[in-house]
C-alpha cells in the first residue's frame, strides 16, 4: 500500500493547488485550465480507487466534453490574454462562506461515518461489467429517472435555442 | 499460455513503456515517408524526395534534423506557459492511445478491462491541446483554426464512439483482447475458419467509424482547421521547430493508433487463421499481421486525404449531426436486435 499512498499524496497535492489557483488566478482561461487539473487528478485518485471505468468516464465526459465546451464558448465570446479581467466578484465573502460550510459538512459527515475504519489491503477491483450489471438491475430506477430528466433538458435547450 | 519469462510488474511495465514510447515516432514516420512524400507525389505524377539516401529513405532524418536546428520563437503577445504545454498535451493524448493498442495475446502495455472506452476518452484529450494552441498563440487566424477544430472534433467524436458500440454489442466486451478473441472465434453461418472479422457484419459501422476518424484526424476533405488557403495554417501557424515537430509526431501517431484500432476492432486484430487465440507464437507473428492491416488501413485514410476536395464548415457539420449519428444510432439499434434474435 506504500506506493499507493505515495501516489495520493502526490496526486491529492496537485488537485488541492490547482483548486486554490483556480479561483486565485486572474485569467479565465487560466482558470478553466487548472480545473481541468483538478478534474484530470479526480480521475487519477478513481483509478487509484481500482474504479476504472469511473475514471474513463471522468476523462471522457469531464474533460473531452465539459471542458471542451467551456473554453470553446470563453474562446468564442471573451478570452483575452495576460491579466486584465477582474475576476473577482462583490460576493466572494458569502461564496467562502458557502464553500467552507460544505466542506466542513462533507469532512464532519465522512470522519462520522468511517472514523478510524481503514479499507482491506488488496480491496475490491469493481469490473466494468459489474458496474453495467449494477446499474442495470439495482439502480434501474434511478438510471431511467436521470436518463428522462437530461432528455427534458436536452429538448428543453433545443426549444430555447430555437428563434422561429 | 506458458510464461517464457517471469519479471516483476514494474520491470514489465517499463519494458512496455520504453517499447511504446519508441514505436510512436517510429510509426509516425513510416506513415510520413510512405504516404505523405512516396505515395502522394505518386497520386500526383512527381517523384517525391529522392535524392537523400536510396528512394529518399533518409528524407526524414533530414527533415528531423532541420527542426531541431530551428530558433524557438514565441509570439511577442503569447501565453508562453500555455502555448509551450498544448503541444504536450496533444502528443500525450497520442502517447497514451498506445497504452491499449494490442499487438499479441501478451504484446500489449496494459490490458485494460475498459480497452475501448479508454482509447475513446484519452483521443478525446487532443482537442484540448489544440484549444490552448489556438489561444495562446495571439493570432486571428489560430484562435479561428482552434475553434474550428474545436467544433469539428466534438461533431465527429459522437458518431465515432456510437460506431464502436455496435462492436462491442456484438463482441459482447469493451476489452480490445475480448474483441480480438470474439472475432477469432467467431463463425459466419457455422464457418470458421477465418473467423468472424466484424467488418462483415458491422460494415456500416466501419465505414462511419473511418469517415469520423478522417475527421478526429483533421485530415481532407476535413481540414478545415488547417485549411491553408483561408487560415494560413490554422491552430500550429505559430510554431517552429521543435513544437511544431511535436504537433506532426501526434497527427501521424494518432493516424497510426486509430488505424490500429480499426484492424482491431474490425478486420481482426493480430489473430491469424489456423493459429489458437492464446497461441504464443502470436506475440511474435502478431505485431507483423497488426502492421500489415495497419498500413492497409492507413492507405485508405491517405487515399482519401490525397482524393477529395475541402467540404465547407456547414456541410461538414451538417454531415456529422443529420447524416453519420442517426446512421450510427440505427447502427446500434440493428445490432441490438440482432444480439438478441441469434
Amino acid at each position: 500500500m506504500v506506493a499507493q499512498n505515495i501516489f495520493f499524496g502526490i496526486l491529492a497535492t496537485i488537485v488541492a493547488l490547482s483548486a486554490v489557483r483556480m479561483v486565485t488566478t486572474r485569467n479565465i482561461v487560466h482558470a478553466a485550465l487548472y480545473l481541468v487539473a483538478v478534474l484530470a487528478g479526480l480521475g487519477a485518485l478513481y483509478v487509484l480507487l481500482t474504479a476504472e471505468f469511473v475514471a474513463t468516464t471522468q476523462v471522457l465526459v469531464y474533460i473531452g466534453a465539459v471542458m471542451v465546451l467551456f473554453l470553446f464558448g470563453i474562446m468564442l465570446t471573451k478570452a483575452p490574454l495576460g491579466n486584465v479581467m477582474e475576476m473577482t466578484g462583490k460576493q466572494w465573502p458569502l461564496a467562502a462562506v458557502v464553500a467552507a460550510l460544505l466542506g466542513g459538512v462533507t469532512i464532519y459527515s465522512l470522519i462520522d461515518r468511517f472514523g478510524s475504519e481503514r479499507l482491506a489491503s488488496g480491496g475490491p477491483v469493481y469490473r466494468t461489467a459489474d458496474v453495467s450489471d449494477e446499474v442495470f438491475s439495482t439502480y434501474i430506477v434511478p438510471f431511467e429517472a436521470v436518463s428522462v430528466l437530461l432528455l427534458a433538458a436536452l429538448i428543453g435547450a433545443i426549444v430555447l435555442a430555437r428563434k422561429d | 499460455m506458458t510464461t517464457l519469462l517471469a519479471l516483476p510488474y514494474w520491470q514489465e511495465t517499463g519494458i512496455k513503456l520504453g517499447l511504446a514510447l519508441a514505436v510512436i515516432p517510429t510509426t509516425s514516420l513510416i506513415l510520413v515517408y510512405l504516404f505523405l512524400f512516396k505515395m502522394m507525389a505518386f497520386m500526383q505524377s512527381r517523384l517525391g524526395p529522392n535524392d537523400t539516401g536510396p528512394y529518399g529513405t533518409l528524407q526524414l532524418i533530414a527533415e528531423a534534423i532541420k527542426f531541431l536546428q530551428k530558433e524557438d520563437i514565441h509570439p511577442e503577445q503569447a501565453d508562453r506557459r500555455v502555448f509551450r504545454m498544448a503541444p504536450v498535451v496533444v502528443l500525450a493524448s497520442t502517447f497514451l492511445l498506445y497504452v491499449v493498442l494490442p499487438a499479441g495475446p501478451d504484446a500489449v502495455v496494459e490490458n485494460l478491462d475498459t480497452g475501448v472506452f479508454y482509447a475513446m476518452a484519452v483521443s478525446s484529450l487532443s482537442v484540448l491541446g489544440i484549444l490552448m494552441a489556438g489561444w495562446a498563440s495571439a493570432n486571428k487566424y489560430a484562435l479561428l483554426g482552434g475553434l474550428r477544430a474545436a467544433g469539428q472534433l466534438i461533431a465527429y467524436e459522437l458518431p465515432l464512439i456510437l460506431a464502436v458500440m455496435g462492436v462491442v454489442i456484438q463482441a459482447e466486451t469493451l476489452n480490445l483482447q475480448g474483441i480480438v478473441e470474439a472475432q477469432a472465434t467467431g463463425e459466419i453461418f457455422g464457418f470458421g475458419a477465418i473467423g468472424n472479422p466484424f467488418i462483415l457484419t458491422q460494415f456500416l459501422a466501419f465505414l462511419i467509424f473511418m469517415i469520423a476518424a478522417q475527421a478526429e484526424l483533421t485530415q481532407t476533405p476535413f481540414d478545415m482547421p488547417v485549411a491553408e488557403t483561408e487560415l494560413v495554417g490554422g491552430f500550429h501557424i505559430e510554431y517552429t521547430g521543435f513544437r511544431f515537430l511535436l504537433f506532426f509526431m501526434a497527427e501521424f501517431g494518432t493516424a497510426f493508433a486509430f488505424a490500429a484500432l480499426a484492424s482491431v476492432m474490425f478486420l481482426g486484430g493480430w489473430w491469424i487463421p489456423g493459429f489458437d487465440v492464446d497461441d504464443n507464437i502470436l506475440n511474435v507473428l502478431g505485431p507483423g499481421v497488426m502492421l500489415a492491416k495497419i498500413l492497409l488501413v492507413a492507405f485508405f485514410i491517405f487515399w482519401v486525404r490525397f482524393t477529395y476536395p475541402r467540404l465547407r464548415e456547414d456541410q461538414l457539420q451538417k454531415f456529422a449531426w443529420k447524416v453519420l449519428i442517426p446512421l450510427s444510432l440505427a447502427n446500434i439499434v440493428l445490432t441490438g436486435i440482432f444480439k438478441v434474435v441469434f
